[in-house]
């Protein structure tokens, strides 16, 4: 089983606040990653580090390592377009562009510089099928993207990121803000995606976690408390503050 | 005694209204009389004749009319690229150091000034130093500097009103900070914008003082951006003041009543149109 993402000794701070305290983390290529523990334990964090997202909030600081295929990602001659290119992101609201469905999944190739009509409609059909969004809109590429309801939407977001084909998709609390069906039908969807992404999901949710998750981390405090098989993790968790969340005592 | 406060809740529904209705009802007493006194000395000569001069305010007011669009479509093509490139500039670019907060405290001040003083430092500058003499340029590079403060304003708000969710969408994707800016921002900040633009619209229409001191009032047809010229609300002010023709002042006023409700609408249905394009509905 090939490591897509390893995280050595990754320390991260706002400001004089340390948000992650000594990350060592390794994450499964084709594999469905989730990270859970209790608001500010620095999951969203850790998630937002692996495509330096985090460079847009000011006064910050990174120790360690992110090797993405063995490439550090904080290194200086590292381009921040080829990295998000490769990691892409959905967050935890829809957030289309006020734009029509094509373009809003064309918006990544054109700024990568795909201009050609035919290639960009290729890629649009071939994003939103993937995204199993296609049936439901290709009578309508033309309309705005902000028309589609709160769980077709999030599809949108996710075939706009899969435009640029990524290997790695990042995911925040993707179902916070939808219903059980739209959360049942992107569930089905991260199982489709594995077979071809690494996807890495953050969520509050814990039995998501246990029902589409090959591997889960339990965060608290900046700390990766425990790491393990998402089996092992739900069942037989070895650490007592994990057990604790799990069963609910807290969080 | 205490009035119980159903009763002041009564009197101050009351009240509200009354200045509501009173407001409304100023504002319909004036057009209606503009209206009602102007519109019979408007007629298709009246449109298509330049002024003749005279005591009586002989002629029409095609050439107003046309220095006027002149003068709106120069002073937009100068001033909104400016304000909306300070705009970008403020709420994408700047750090907040002295440098910005000077600029800042500038806008803000230059808002507060009298459009007269505006016009004397045309006046000096773009008439006498530059040589443009009295001109439409002269006049609409002073308008610009007038309409700048509102401009950058308006449209720093529109921008700082595009959802963050927007920006971290696009950087997400690979785009760099200028892409997003060009292909999401801006484009979510249009009818922010327009606002703006058409405070700027009627603005200019509106604009005298600053006017009369730099694009001279000539009733001639203008030819050229460099011609001396006169907008109808410069015209109006030379009727009423140099002429027995309050007739034709106040037909005038209702041309430019009327110029400044089409550009509105014209912009506003622009503009929705654009938002339903969009974000398919009124949102």
């Amino acid at each position: 089983m090939a490591v897509k993402i390893q995280i050595r000794d990754l320390n991260f701070f706002y400001g004089p606040a340390q948000a992650l305290k000594s990350i060592n983390m390794d994450i499964y290529e084709n594999k469905i990653t989730a990270l859970i523990g209790p608001s500010g334990c620095g999951k969203t964090t850790l998630l937002r580090l692996m495509n330096r997202m985090s460079d847009l909030v000011p006064d910050t600081r990174v120790e360690g390592q992110v090797l993405i295929d063995g490439q550090d990602i904080f290194e200086k001659s590292v381009d921040v377009v080829n990295l998000r290119k490769k990691v892409g992101m959905v967050f935890q609201q829809p957030n289309p562009f006020p734009k029509t469905i094509f373009e809003n999944v064309a918006y990544g190739p054109r700024m990568l510089g795909t201009n050609d009509k035919q290639a960009l409609s290729k890629i649009v059909e071939e994003s939103l099928k993937k995204a199993a969004l296609w049936d439901e809109v290709k009578e309508m590429l033309n309309k705005s993207g902000m028309t589609l309801s709160g769980g077709q939407q999030q599809r949108l977001c996710i075939a706009r990121v899969l435009a640029v084909n990524p290997q790695i998709i990042l995911m925040d609390e993707p179902c916070s803000a939808l219903d059980p069906i739209s959360t049942l039908k992107i569930e089905e969807l991260m199982m489709d995606l594995k077979k071809e992404y690494t996807v890495i999901i953050v969520t509050h949710n814990m039995q998501q976690a246990a029902r589409v998750s090959d591997y889960t981390g339990f965060m608290l405090l900046g700390e990766l408390v425990e790491y393990a098989v998402t089996r092992e993790i739900f069942n037989v968790p070895k650490d007592k503050r994990c057990e604790d969340y799990i069963t609910g005592r807290f969080g | 005694m205490k009035i119980s406060p159903r009763v002041t809740h009564s009197i101050a529904w009351g009240v509200c209204w009354a200045a509501g209705l009173l407001s409304l009802a100023f504002l319909l007493v004036i057009i209606g009389y503009v209206f009602v006194n102007g519109i019979g000395s408007i007629s298709w000569e009246f449109l298509t004749t330049n002024p003749q001069g005279g005591l009586k305010g002989e002629g029409g007011i095609l050439s107003p009319l046309v220095g006027t669009l002149y003068l709106v479509a120069l002073t937009l093509l100068i001033a909104v690229p400016l304000g909306v490139g300070a705009a970008i500039y403020l709420s994408e670019y700047a750090v907040n150091n002295w440098f910005t907060k000077m600029v800042r405290f500038g806008v803000e001040s230059l808002a507060g000034i009298p459009s007269i003083v505006f016009g004397l430092f045309g006046f000096a500058l773009f008439v006498i130093a530059l040589g443009f003499n009295f001109s439409i340029l002269s006049g609409s590079l002073t308008l610009a500097c007038l309409c700048l403060p509102v401009i950058i304003r308006t449209c720093e708000e529109a921008i700082k009103a595009v959802p963050g969710t927007y920006r971290e969408a696009s950087y997400g994707l690979g785009a760099t900070k200028w892409q997003t800016i060009m292909h999401v921002i801006l484009p979510a900040a249009i009818p922010g914008i327009i606002t703006a633009i058409i405070l700027t619209v009627g603005r200019i229409v509106e604009e005298t003082a600053c006017l009369y001191v730099t694009m001279g009032g000539s009733s001639n047809m203008p030819t050229s951006v460099w011609s001396n010229s006169r907008t109808l609300s410069l015209h109006l002010y030379y009727l009423a003041m140099e002429t027995t023709a309050v007739d034709k002042a106040l037909a005038t006023g209702v041309i430019l009543i009327l110029i400044i409700v089409v550009i509105n609408f014209v912009t506003r249905w622009l503009s929705n149109r654009y938002v339903a394009m969009t974000r398919g509905g009124n949102r």
